[in-house]
């Protein structure tokens, strides 16, 4: 079971876009996306990952001793804060769709083509 | 000492921060000003590096001083090459277009207008230049962020927010889709760079099928930017409702970086000329050119309809890539460069008769716009030169990518004049209904009242705001006499070849300039000639044939057509996630 | 509309199963989970020693990858000039003044009210100590930018909303937003090595935009009424 970790990532994304297209509310569909994103973190970590290894933080450990990929841990960081701004903007957005449309229901929203 | 090209990005965000900090106190031409000034200086920056990039090659500068030493850096490189240094020149210009359009007239908020449109400025810029694929990930979402804001920026409008949050879901989920296939190729490579990673791949005896999965999921977020079908559901939503200045960056640039990326991903990371990665981006440009035509005749709602002819020419774009040669690549390069000029100009000219009749709906305008000449004759040349008239770049671009397309590519030549009269032939259409007056009063119903976006109605449209118009239109239309050929191509080729060897060896990257085809012959007149006729003639059926029987006979499948763009977001979902899949298929079979 | 449900749950299900296949695919194509193939990691490590900053993630962040930060220290600066776009009060809303009500979680029991008010400035510290040691030990300005924001609505969960807004002076932490991202521009891109400036610089642009993008939500939530 090698490769569980890299999988269980796949899976999560898929659940995210499961959430989304299904979603009867747009508040769900941004937290879906959200879900659909935090596969991004648990894949990164997991590629980053080595056996036996440990934070790679040297202020209480010798230089030398096996430590986790800190590039893919610096990668999550700025992922997780992408995320969460952009989370932020689209609930935005979804407050004012909520206020001008009078529902947050994407099968009650008018087509935008025409 | 800051290089020029880290100046370029520095400047547009350094100004964007204090008219944001203080733009609440500013008063508003200061605000002009400085959001003005920024971007000219950002031009005059940008302008001296693809001196220095044609003159004496690719300029790569490593953020923070991280040099490679034996091919291996642990930073970021910026690479300017003549291509990405050009795009980002394309960019700034737009940007000084827009913002003289908006200059003193649109409606601000405090000054996170002007912000906005420098953060995407530098963003935009950061995007076409940087050399690392985690960080061309996190510029393509400091962009799309902006974007989303911009989109909604009129947020008592219900279709203005709508749209937003249509794109901003799928552009943010394809996003996170790239970020799985970059960390993929991380997996396998441990690399990050474009260059670093393309190294391991060869060292590894060239691409396999995980990696190839791996650099389809890195293009699927690039494809959704470049709005390829079926990933192109939410440009329209966007565009129709997005404020007029930020569709010129939209329509002009922001939709062809992403096709740049895909170009850059597949050179860098699979060596370019794959058989089966052309084949599938050939069949996705195909179908784009197609139906982003089709819808574009579709409509009535004049930005909607610019917006899907947007879709259709990108679609030219993406086979330019399939193609995989360097003059292919020379003639998208003149296609992208002169559909921004023509396409900014066609919203200038949308936004002048939005701002004074508060609609863009075709069928509400009919007759409207007698008196407004300059404006007619954007929309008049506009609509000609997307059909391809010569020397408009596009005239240029759609010969070049022809003249390099191999014998079992005659569908292009097909798709080509359909396209040209499709998308042209929409806004001919638009021409002789709004500013001729031409044919009968449509049935139907009434159109939807937008608001404006000043202050309150211009019955006199202000020179300020039409003089960028005929700027760009002017830029369009002669780019393909006001840039020399042979550096065009020569700039595809340092764009094709070397590119690992530049950025990690420090090797010389002036590749030769070699000859483009003879371009005024009269086989490529003919073809410039067939499209604009097919235009003229699909545009006079428009409007004065409404009896015609076959266009009768297919009207459920423009129903249909119509059902499809449903404006629901988990049908944009379930297609981007079909279009992967499709495109992955054809990329690893 | 029954035919474009159908539609959609069949591209669904058809590329769920597609994703599926190709995901493993390249999965299997990967080294095996937890191997000791990282190239770029290992030299990530060597050249954060070799400039003295301990905390290896902190020197890739400010350091080695500044870019990558940089523009995610914008993302934040968008977002937050999104929120006040996006949820500014349009024409047919008006807004309160946040004195004029007593705003806030309704019914605080006695016992948040008592615990809210002392952990304020606990926060705050914990918040300025996660920053300050960005560069030696897990943290940093991010991480500690957020305690910081969070830290204020504290207030807010106390029943306190006037309280919060006084303490607030929005152009004021406009001003601090985007002065710290001007600073950490000009640090990534000329002065990068400074892991402790740009920590600060980070921490206090991240605390700033995340009470500025929650004030705006606050406001839609409290604040802003479509008169009948």
């Amino acid at each position: 079971m090698a490769w569980a970790a890299y999988l269980v990532a796949g899976w999560i994304l898929l659940a995210g876009i499961y959430g989304i297209v299904t979603s009867r509310n747009l508040v769900h569909v941004v937290v879906c996306l959200s879900v659909a994103q935090s596969a991004t973190y648990l894949l990164l970590l997991s590629v980053g990952f080595r056996q036996g290894a440990t934070a790679p933080v040297f202020s209480d450990i010798r230089p030398g001793r096996r430590v986790v990929d800190p590039v893919v841990q610096a990668m999550t960081l700025t992922d997780v804060v992408v995320g969460a701004t952009v989370t932020a903007l689209l609930l935005a957005l979804a407050v004012q769709v909520a206020k001008r449309r009078g529902t947050v229901d994407p099968d009650a929203l008018r087509t935008l083509e025409r | 000492m800051l290089s020029p090209v880290e100046l370029a990005i520095a400047v547009p965000f350094l100004a964007a921060m204090v008219l944001a900090g203080a733009g609440r106190w500013l008063p508003r031409v200061v605000v002009d000003a400085v959001a003005m000034g920024a971007t000219l200086a950002v031009t005059g920056l940008l302008g001296a590096v693809l001196w220095e990039a044609v003159r004496y090659g690719t300029v790569v500068v490593w953020v923070g001083g991280w040099r490679p030493h034996g091919g291996v850096s642990t930073g970021i490189p910026l690479v300017a090459d003549p291509f990405a240094t050009a795009l980002a020149l394309v960019v700034a210009v737009l940007t000084v277009a827009a913002l003289l359009f908006s200059w003193r007239y649109f409606t601000e908020v405090q000054a996170v207008f002007h912000t906005l449109m420098l953060l995407f400025l530098g963003a935009m810029c950061a995007f076409a230049l940087t050399g690392d694929l985690f960080d061309a990930f996190v510029f393509f979402e400091l962009m799309s962020a902006v974007a989303y804001v911009l989109t909604g920026y009129r947020a008592d409008e219900a279709r203005s927010v709508h749209g937003g949050l249509n794109f901003g879901v799928v552009n943010s989920l394809a996003a996170y889709l790239s970020l799985t296939g970059i960390a993929l190729l991380y997996g396998r490579t441990g690399e990050l760079g474009f260059a670093a990673v393309g190294e391991q791949i060869r060292a590894a005896g060239g691409p396999d099928t995980g990696v190839r999965v791996a650099f389809a999921l890195v293009c699927t977020g690039f494809l959704v930017k470049a709005a390829a079908v079926p990933f192109h559901f939410w440009l329209a939503d966007a565009h129709a409702v997005a404020p007029t200045p930020v569709c010129v960056l939209f329509s002009g640039i922001m939709v062809e970086l992403g096709v740049y990326a895909v170009a850059r991903t597949y050179w860098t990371v699979l060596g370019g000329a794959e058989e089966t990665t052309a084949r599938a981006l050939a069949v996705f440009g195909g179908t784009t050119m197609l139906l982003g035509g089709v819808m574009c005749l579709l409509q009535r709602h004049i930005k909607r309809l610019l917006a899907y002819s947007t879709v259709s020419h990108v679609g030219l774009l993406v086979t330019c890539v399939a193609l995989a040669r360097a003059d292919a690549l020379a003639g998208g390069a003149f296609y992208l460069i002169g559909h921004a000029g023509v396409k900014g100009a066609l919203f200038v000219g949308a936004g002048a008769l939005l701002n004074r009749f508060e609609t863009v709906d075709e069928h509400e305008l009919r007759g409207r716009g007698r008196d407004m000449r300059v404006t007619s004759c954007l929309f008049l040349l506009g609509g000609l030169a997307l059909a391809g008239l010569p020397p408009g770049g596009m005239w240029l671009g759609k010969v070049l990518a022809e003249h390099a397309a191999p014998h079992g590519w005659w569908w292009l030549t097909v798709l080509g004049v359909l396209a040209s009269g499709l998308t042209g032939g929409a806004v001919l259409r638009v021409w002789l209904r709004v500013f001729r007056g031409a044919g009968r009063r449509p049935a139907g119903q009434a159109g939807e009242r937008e608001a404006g976006e000043t202050a309150a109605p211009t019955p006199r449209v202000p020179w300020l705001m039409l003089a960028p118009g005929l700027l760009l239109l002017a830029g369009g239309l002669l780019v393909a006499v006001l840039l020399s050929g042979p550096e065009v191509l020569r700039g595809a080729r340092t764009f094709t070849t070397g590119y690992a060897g530049t950025v990690l060896h420090g090797r010389p990257s002036l590749a030769h300039a070699g000859r483009l085809p003879e371009l005024w012959t009269a086989s490529a007149l003919v073809k410039g000639l067939a499209g604009v006729t097919a235009a003229l003639a699909v545009a006079a059926l428009a409007v004065w044939g409404r009896r015609v029987p076959p266009a009768a006979r297919a009207r459920p499948v423009w129903s249909a057509l119509h059902t499809l763009h449903s404006g629901h977001v988990g049908d944009y979902v379930a297609w981007l996630l079909a279009g992967i899949v499709l495109f992955t298929l054809l990329v690893i079979v | 509309m029954n035919a474009v449900r159908g539609l959609r749950l069949c591209l669904l299900a058809a590329g769920s199963l597609g994703f599926a296949v190709l995901f493993t695919l390249a999965v299997l194509d990967l080294p095996p989970f937890g191997g000791n193939f990282h190239p770029y990691g290992d030299r990530a490590v060597r050249a954060s020693l070799l400039r003295g900053t301990p905390n290896t993630v902190s020197s890739v962040n400010f350091d080695q990858r500044s870019l990558d930060t940089l523009g995610e220290e914008l993302i934040l600066v968008a977002s937050a000039l999104g929120a006040v776009v996006l949820l500014r009060a349009v024409r047919r809303e008006e807004e309160d003044e946040p004195a004029r009500h007593h705003l806030g979680p309704a019914d605080v029991f006695d016992a948040l009210r008592v615990t809210g008010y002392p952990l304020l400035p606990v926060t705050v510290l914990v918040g300025v100590y996660i920053v300050a040691h960005g560069q030696l030990s897990p943290g940093g300005g991010f991480q500690g930018g957020v305690v910081l924001g969070t830290a204020l609505h504290l207030l807010y969960l106390t029943g306190d909303y006037p309280a919060l807004a006084r303490i607030r002076p929005v152009p004021l932490f406009e001003v601090g937003e985007t002065a710290a991202a001007a600073v950490f521009v000009v640090l990534a891109l000329a002065f990068a090595g400074q892991v402790i400036a740009s920590n600060v610089a980070v921490g206090v642009e991240v605390g700033c935009a995340f009470v500025l993008v929650l004030a705006k939500f606050f406001e839609q939530a409290l604040l802003i009424r479509v008169p009948a």
